[in-house]
């Protein structure tokens, strides 16, 4: 890693962290990086930092650092981490929040795929209501490419009836649509 | 007795037979389920990470409908059940947030509700001992791993539910149907969730881990209440295999799939026979069905 | 007034406090110093009062716990009577809490016209004595008690040592080796023991509990129950046949459970007194009402069934409280297993796995199998550092004792590997560093920087899982054994033993010191002193340290024959009392008492029943005064009339 100026990034530390919790994250400042989140990590392995570093990131004020790693992409919020942490810091909120801030500030992703995914999922969900698992699963081959990923496993699954080509009818879903509109405006980007 | 029901996308699709089974179980308890009208996705697992105002109000849209029909409300799938105690939690927390949400769901909500898993209802709710008086056909010889994963458990202040590291309520009605509750140290390990489509590669190796810990502590299967641990556990086993050149060939049921067996349910009632794994087999084996 | 150097002045415009402060009646003369605690500052008080001839006098300053003792002898050496000196704190109460001089100034100037009007209400004061009981109580006979009470008799005094356990020796006794000198711990502490047991000016009371305090400094009076040992220490000799031939059998407490011993025992072989108890729950005779095997094969005739528990009631002048500590209960970390997993034990059970007193004869086995282990992880920080499970502070030992511990292991197996998850290592303590760095060097031991997340069984083994976060890597370990450096917490009925006795203690419950630097081994009540890990974790030798400072302090109260009184204490006007009682159970000393006095009422004599108070153990504390109704009730030198000028000082 390149030498990090910190007389530059503390200048704006305050800044950042406080918009870290604004989005969720809470109690960065007590993190006292014992690596008890990290230890406990399932998807740990596959991350390019740990979410100790992480965290770490985020107390010295490293915003451009922390938001291009791929661990905050990568973790699957299953709050072992949360739920571990002697400090009693929602690490798993302060990945949340710093994902929130990249995609606000329309920054490039390191794992596109998984806000594809997310994106793709809401999107059904503002126009229809409800997932549709068959759509999901269709348009996000298309958008990837990779039109041939788990055909056998599709086909398989649409014979034992799992599959529903046609999605629901959601009486409401005019106004779950209204929802995303109304937190578009009141909180910025949706998707 | 009597709840709401919160299927939840999933319960329409891929996870039909824990909709059946949950139905069906619950019934030959006695339970009633009232469908939530009109009822719409909680978000999971996208909203969360995308807008902290939409995680909380596509639950809480669900929550007031809930309220008006003044029944408690029942999740069976764990990222329901999650989202929706979530958005409770985060809107007790801070008054500011629950007014924000008010007005983006066009509603008052007013936190009367209590929204329940399927096993809180069946172990605490209805009774682990009545569960066991009612069964018919007990499960003997099937030695089962409960895996709750994450969402049902954690964070236990916000779940309120059972225990984050050694959670036990599954294993009392797996005991209960008949069936041996097999001691395994995986119970709450994550299999991944919604990385089934963006990095099927992390949600095969840590569902491996899963099937391999359960295989070596003894079990035959695994009983899930959550619709993304047993679709990563039951559809990606069989690429799972072929990664780690191993086979497990292990049944992946919902626990109410169990229970419905063994209080006397047809298995084709419950959805049984529609997973990828082969779901029968070992069921006739033991004699079971 | 006070400039405290600039602590005051720099928030407090002195001179405008000044102008005002002179125009108020009664003042005569108002002057200002850079520090009036220094010598030619107190001079300047004294110049002072002799040449405007003054009878009262207002120190603006800090706070009077800090000088108020000083200056009522400033005032004395001018020949005034030191009550009749008043402090208006202008600094903790004022220039410290406040940032503008336009919020504090006419703040000062409201503290000092309060403590005018008081003070030209104040009378002189006098102090009266009382005697002093020169025996010391020490309560706990580890060896913070036992250094304690061989330095108290050491300088001449009678002591009275109480244990609750059979022995003295306390945890001490339960180590194996010390750091840093990896010296045996029984081999420097039972000679010790011995001494205790011998001194002629100290009385051992084991087994023993402390029912009751009252009094006050240098006179307390102590009610101490002497349980029923069911064994008459008197006539015992000690010889052992009762336990050799004992048929029931209990988990042995000194070896944290890892071992039996019979239900007629003595703790461990170096135990004092050498003299068995009876633990009637685990005794057939108690339990079943048949066997006394122990009574028929005694060849002293020492043991008693019947004997009952016994109350003495001791008078002492002084009472050193070492009550020691309790470990962490780790069954809370549910993923270190609920404390369920038989492999995954304490530091402490460590020591007694590796001792040869212990339950294995010093062969480390471990306990679920006896398999010896060839992979020991130890984990540091087990309930202390962590606030969500455990405690926020350092439990202060656990770095230099897991490293003792390690180094041991290599010393006895070195084919066996140990590992050390550690978050800081720390060793500010004389040989510690030195000592940590041959664990590492010398020794070979693993150190890793992180906190295990999880501890799981895989086969018959656990898996260790942690993070190694100067590599940034998760690690996992398979261990035989996991060895939890669980905290030091205060014993769980700490805080019942400071209510009775009467002082203060922590959120943690470990008892208050009287000035976390200046006075460390006093607490806030007169006569009573603290020593070791009762007044928060601690290891050997500042525990014996401490032990040792409470034993000078106990002695430098004993070096005076008599004591001088608070003056300021209750006093009622028994012309007003109306006999109503309602002070006496308000009273927290039990220094109110009601007594009957005649008067006369036109031609008749007629008795009448009035409040009184003993001025030996009236603290001042005032709540009498509160509690009466008739106003009978004052408190000398703050009495109602000098509290109702201050508040009509400010407010009107």
């Amino acid at each position: 890693m390149a030498v990090v100026n910190l007389t530059e990034i503390v200048r704006n530390r305050k800044e950042f962290i406080d918009e870290v919790e604004k989005h969720g994250g809470k109690n960065v400042n007590s993190c006292y990086q014992c690596g008890k989140c990290s230890a406990g990590c399932p998807v740990s392995y596959a991350m390019d930092y740990q979410p100790r570093q992480v965290m770490r990131m985020v107390q010295l004020g490293m915003k451009d650092k922390v938001l291009s790693t791929s661990t905050i992409w990568l973790c699957a919020h299953c709050m072992t981490c949360t739920t571990r942490c002697p400090r009693e810091v929602d690490i798993a909120g302060v990945m949340e929040a710093l994902r929130m801030i990249c995609r606000k500030e329309n920054r490039p992703i390191r794992e596109r795929k998984v806000p594809l995914f997310h994106d793709l999922f809401l999107d059904i969900i503002r126009k229809g209501g409800r997932q549709h698992e068959f759509q999901l699963a269709a348009r996000y081959k298309i958008a990837t490419g990779n039109l041939f990923q788990d055909v056998d496993l599709g086909r398989r699954m649409f014979f034992q009836g799992k599959l529903r080509l046609f999605g629901p009818k959601v009486k409401g879903a005019e106004s779950v649509r209204k929802i995303f509109e109304k937190c578009k405006e009141l909180e910025g980007d949706v998707q | 007795m009597r709840y709401a029901y919160y299927p939840g996308c999933s319960l329409e699709g891929t996870a039909k037979e824990y909709d059946l089974s949950t139905r069906a179980t619950f019934r030959a308890l006695g339970i009633e389920l009232e469908e939530l009208p009109d009822w719409s996705c909680c978000g999971a697992s996208s909203a969360h990470t995308t807008n902290h105002l939409l995680a909380v109000a596509l639950p809480t849209r669900n929550l007031v409908i809930a309220e008006k029909q003044g029944l408690d409300l029942v999740a069976p799938c764990a990222a329901c059940f999650n989202r929706l105690v979530t958005a409770q939690h985060k809107m007790e927390q801070d008054a500011r947030l629950k007014g924000k949400v008010e007005q983006v769901v066009e509603g008052e909500y007013q936190g009367t509700v209590k929204v329940k898993a399927v096993l809180e209802v069946l172990a605490t709710d209805f009774g682990v001992e009545k569960v066991r008086e009612m069964v018919t056909k007990p499960l003997k010889g099937l030695r089962v791993a409960s895996y709750y994963g994450c969402l049902l458990v954690r964070p236990p202040e916000v779940t309120k539910f059972d225990d984050p590291e050694n959670p036990t309520t599954m294993d009392a009605l797996v005991e209960a149907s008949g069936a041996e509750a097999v001691m395994w140290p995986h119970k709450t390990e994550c299999c991944g969730g919604s990385f089934a489509f963006a990095r099927v590669d992390i949600v095969e190796k840590l569902s491996n881990d899963i099937l391999a810990a359960a295989k070596s502590n003894g079990a035959d299967c695994i009983a899930t209440a959550c619709p993304l641990c047993q679709a990563n556990l039951d559809m990606r086993q069989k690429a799972i295999e072929k990664q780690f050149g191993t086979t497990y060939n292990m049944p992946i049921y919902y626990i109410t799939e169990l229970l419905g067996l063994a209080l006397g349910l047809e298995p084709r009632s419950l959805g049984l026979g529609t997973h990828m794994v082969e779901s029968l087999r070992l069921l006739r084996e033991k004699e079971l069905a | 007034m006070c400039w405290c150097g600039s602590n005051i002045a720099s928030t407090v415009d002195l001179d405008r406090v000044q102008k005002a402060v002179e125009k108020l009646t009664n003042v005569v003369h108002v002057e200002q110093n850079k520090y009036t605690c220094s010598e030619p500052g107190q001079a300047q008080i004294v110049a002072g009062i002799r040449e405007h001839n003054l009878d009262r006098v207002v120190v603006a300053a800090c706070s009077p716990r800090m000088h108020e003792k000083t200056f009522q002898r400033t005032v004395a050496k001018a020949g005034l009577n030191p009550y009749l000196l008043e402090i208006a704190n202008i600094r903790e109460h004022c220039s410290w809490v406040h940032t503008s001089v336009e919020e504090a100034t006419p703040k000062a100037i409201d503290l000092l016209r309060a403590a005018v009007a008081k003070v030209i209400r104040n009378t002189p004061l006098t102090t009266s004595t009382i005697p002093v009981e020169k025996r010391a109580l020490v309560i706990g006979g580890g060896i913070a008690g036992i250094q304690a009470a061989l330095d108290i008799a050491d300088a001449g005094h009678q002591v009275v040592l109480v244990e609750k356990e059979p022995t003295i020796g306390g945890r001490m006794a339960q180590l194996d080796k010390t750091f840093p000198t990896l010296d045996c711990s029984a081999c420097i502490l039972t000679p010790k023991m011995v001494d205790a047991a011998q001194h002629p000016k100290i009385r051992l009371l084991t087994y023993a509990e402390i029912e009751e305090v009252g009094g006050y400094i240098g006179n307390f009076e102590v009610t101490i129950r002497k349980k029923a040992r069911s064994v008459n220490e008197d006539v015992c000799t000690g010889c052992g046949i009762c336990w050799s031939k004992c048929p029931s059998k209990a988990p042995n407490e000194f070896d944290c459970g890892l071992g039996e011993r019979k239900a007629i025992y003595i703790p461990f072989p170096q135990a004092v007194p050498n003299k068995p108890v009876i633990d009637r729950e685990n005794c057939r005779y108690f339990t079943k009402g048949k066997c006394g095997v122990c009574k028929k094969v005694c060849p002293a005739g020492a043991v008693d069934f019947e004997q009952e528990d016994e109350l003495l009631r001791e008078r002492f002048g002084a009472i050193v409280v070492a009550t020691g500590y309790e470990l962490f209960d780790h069954s809370v970390y549910g993923e270190y297993g609920y404390g369920k997993y038989p492999d995954v034990i304490t530091g402490l059970e460590f020591e007694r796995l590796i001792n040869a007193s212990g339950p294995t004869g010093g062969k480390l086995k471990r306990p679920s199998d006896g398999k010896i282990p060839k992979t020991v992880v130890f984990v540091k920080c087990v309930g202390s550092r962590d606030e969500a499970k455990g405690f926020p502070y350092c439990s202060r030992t656990c770095c230099m004792y897991t490293a003792k511990q390690a180094i041991l292991l290599r010393e006895k197996m070195p084919e066996a590997e140990a590992y050390v998850f550690y978050m800081d290592v720390r060793t500010p303590g004389k040989g510690y560093e030195e000592f940590y760095t041959r664990a590492t060097e010398e020794f070979g031991v693993n150190y890793l920087r992180g906190r295990v997340a999880r501890i799981y069984p895989k086969g018959d083994q656990l898996v260790v899982r942690g993070e190694d976060t100067l590599v940034g890597a998760q690690v996992e370990i398979e261990a035989d054994l996991v060895v939890l450096a669980t905290a030091m917490v205060a014993r769980r009925d700490a805080a019942e033993l400071a209510q009775r006795i009467g002082f203060s203690y922590d959120q943690y419950h470990f008892f208050t010191e009287a000035h976390p630097k200046l006075r460390p081994v006093e607490t806030n009540t007169a006569g009573v002193f603290l020593a070791g890990a009762c007044q928060g974790p601690k290891d050997i030798p500042d525990t014996v340290a401490q032990a040792s400072a409470a034993a000078v302090k106990v002695a430098m109260l004993f070096s005076r024959d008599e004591l001088e009184t608070n003056p300021m204490v209750a006093t009622v006007d028994e012309g007003t009392c109306s006999g109503c009682e309602w002070c006496k159970p308000t009273c927290p000393y039990g220094a109110i008492d009601i007594k009957t006095i005649e008067e006369r009422v036109g031609k008749r004599t007629v008795s009448r029943r009035v409040a009184t108070v003993n001025t030996g153990l009236c603290q001042g504390c005032g709540a009498c005064t509160v509690a009466c109704r008739s106003g009978a009730m004052n408190l000398k030198g703050f009495t109602n009339e000098q509290i109702l000028a201050e508040v009509e000082a400010i407010c009107l």
